[in-house]
């Protein structure tokens, strides 16, 4: 069933993503690892490192897309999932540092050593297993989602209201994570990693997994959101998306519909965060700052929210100009990234790819091949 | 509750609701027996689409009773439940899934489970492809099947969700204004369609056009101030002087 399931979701262009995906996952590390640096063709450590990140963030825009864009819930508050799944491994990457820490205490992450604790918190029990902490990647963000969406969607919050809604949620857990008392480090968060399941995470080798495994993870995310939006599931959530109030007249439940999708949204973020964590070596309360959940949606609404492509699309290029910039013109790099956001909201409304894929229509038909639609139906309707 | 029991389809009895002061239905009382179908005319503000929101679940009246089927107190259920009970609505404002194609507006509306997890395994089957190929036929979509529902014309919009309806199977149809903003021509044929409909089911049909209702040639409510003003055959209703004052005109 799941086999089928996922088959349902391929077409063309998602295929060619997947292939890019695969290869990258190939391709990137035998460049970095067994290309010999004086050769062209090496991949160096901070651009495997850079690609990485980029890679957990276009996963994290792709799960905001799978409920903005095909169920039009606008969540100014998702990098919270993402950061929630990065607490979680860098949880258990604290746990991997034991008496190799500053204050050598094999029992306690220096912070809770600092803080003059005697024993682990129970929240922190557990974490030292890593399947533990990658239950806790998705099942912390999933489960928070999920009780969040029951209440919002029950009540029929939806527009702004929800959008405001989910804003706050991010900044209370901001605020309640730079509390030293919550027992996640505070504002210095988690950090000074060791050890990723036994492997340097300085090393050449485990950059280059950890690379592998983002780019894996974007392809498995790309395969779920394609085909879950291609089955009669995923036409309910445009529908619940268009017409809400029309669904229920029908018999459907719009606000299970849309539980379903912020959970999984939210599960796809939390391991997106997963990811990030190692790759950058800090997790910190910043991550929840509302202005990184806005981020995502611009980077969305760049690449195209509604599509699949388009918020990858969207995340490497807005990330790759912000790097560039912040190197170049640190200064003025957020209003850059404001003029962006709004000359795509005036000039771009469907974003890179819903521009690129009307060009390509309009184009079609100025070629004098009828649209596809058409083409099948050649027959006008009589009632007409 | 079983004291309640009637054999009609639709009970209203003594039902009012007010928002803000405002008495929207006032004392209504409306009985429809299974298989019939009913116009509702009445002036602008008479109460006539606050009484589907009350049939449908999404007003709650103040008081009265609404009974569904004889025995479901429709009060207690919410917009979901009771279209699964087996009430069906079309809006005065065609309301269609615009960004999905007409056969695509069908499948969702095509009766059936609806629950989300399983929506996502689901395939369709011989039966529901050939339900939908009827339903197009009926509403004479079928060439415009792949197209999107927001390329539709107004009267074909109409159509699809009066189609929809169909899909849905219901029991009783609420279908308000369905030929606002038609054309002679597609206000004849919807006449026809709702006529074909409600050989099986019952119906309730808000209208203004006085030439449709005409058409329809069926039991008549007028409705005044959230209340019943007459009730009966066309002539009757548009012969009484009560209704020529507030609604026809003199």
């Amino acid at each position: 069933m799941i086999t089928r399931f996922l088959a349902g979701g391929l077409e063309r262009r998602i295929n060619i993503l997947l292939a890019i995906l695969v290869a990258a996952a190939v391709l990137v590390p035998v460049l970095h690892l067994a290309v010999p640096a004086s050769s062209p063709l090496h991949m160096p450590t901070y651009v495997v490192a850079l690609v990485g990140k980029y890679l957990t963030y276009a996963l994290l825009a792709l799960a905001l897309d799978l409920v903005w864009g095909f169920c039009g819930i606008l969540s100014l508050g998702h990098a919270a999932f993402f950061a929630l799944g990065g607490y979680a491994m860098g949880m258990y990457l604290m746990r991997q540092i034991g008496a190799r820490s500053v204050y050598g205490n094999p029992d306690l992450p220096d912070f809770m050593v600092f803080l003059n604790w005697k024993e682990l918190p129970w929240f922190w029990h557990g974490f030292d297993h890593f399947w533990f902490a990658m239950l806790m990647v998705m099942a912390v963000p999933g489960l928070l989602a999920f009780v969040f969406g029951w209440f919002a969607f029950r009540s029929r919050i939806t527009g702004v209201y929800l959008s405001i809604i989910t804003q706050a949620l991010t900044y209370a857990l901001m605020l309640a994570f730079f509390r030293n008392n919550m027992g996640f480090g505070g504002n210095n968060g988690l950090t000074d990693f060791k050890d990723i399941l036994g492997f340097n995470i300085q090393a050449d080798a485990t950059r280059s997994a950890l690379f592998a495994a983002s780019a894996l993870a974007l392809a498995l995310g790309v395969l779920v959101t394609s085909a879950l939006v291609r089955s009669k599931y995923g036409k309910l959530l445009i529908a619940a998306r268009d017409a809400e109030s029309r669904m229920r007249f029908l018999g459907y439940r719009p606000e299970n519909i849309k539980l379903f999708a912020f959970t999984l949204s939210a599960v796809m973020a939390g391991i997106a965060g997963a990811l990030y964590v190692p790759q950058v070596g800090i997790i910190n309360p910043g991550e929840f700052a509302p202005a990184n959940s806005i981020e995502v949606v611009v980077w969305t609404a760049v690449g195209g929210r509604g599509t699949i492509i388009g918020p990858i699309i969207g995340a490497l290029l807005v990330n790759g100009g912000k790097s560039w910039f912040t190197g170049a013109l640190p200064e003025l790099w957020l209003f850059a990234l404001g003029a962006l956001f709004i000359a795509t909201t005036l000039f771009l409304p469907k974003g890179i790819v819903g521009a690129w894929e009307e060009w390509w229509k309009q184009r079609r038909e100025r070629d004098g091949r009828a649209p596809m639609m058409s083409a099948r139906n050649p027959i006008e309707s009589p009632a007409e | 509750m079983s004291a309640k029991t009637t054999t009609s389809i639709l009970y209203l009895d003594g039902v009012s609701v007010s928002f803000d002061g405002f008495r929207a239905i006032n004392n209504l009382s409306l009985v429809l027996e299974p298989g019939e179908m009913r116009a509702i005319i009445g002036p602008n503000g008479a109460g006539k689409t606050t009484m589907m929101d009350i049939i449908t679940g999404k007003t709650r009246p103040d008081e009265g009773e609404v009974f569904f089927d004889g025995r479901v107190d429709l009060t207690k259920h919410d917009e979901s439940e009771i279209a699964m009970l087996g009430i069906g609505r079309k809006f005065q404002k065609p309301t269609v899934f615009e960004s999905h194609t007409v056969e695509d507006n069908l499948v969702l509306a095509l009766a059936g489970p609806r629950k989300a997890i399983p929506a996502l395994f689901h395939r369709q089957t011989k039966a529901e492809r050939e339900r939908i190929d009827e339903i197009l036929q009926t509403i004479r979509l079928t060439a415009r099947r792949d197209e999107l529902a927001a390329a539709l014309s107004h009267g074909q919009k109409q159509w699809l969700e009066i189609g929809m309806l169909l899909a849905q199977d219901p029991k009783l149809l609420l279908v308000d204004e369905p030929v606002a903003g038609m054309t002679d021509a597609e206000t004849e044929e919807t006449a026809r369609l709702l006529r074909e409909i409600a050989q099986t089911r019952s119906v309730i049909v808000v209208e203004h056009d006085m030439q449709f209702v005409r058409e329809l040639d069926v039991k008549v409510t007028c409705l005044h101030e959230g209340t019943v003003l007459a009730e009966g055959s066309l002539d009757q209703v548009s012969g009484d002087s009560r209704v020529i004052e507030v609604y026809l005109g003199r």
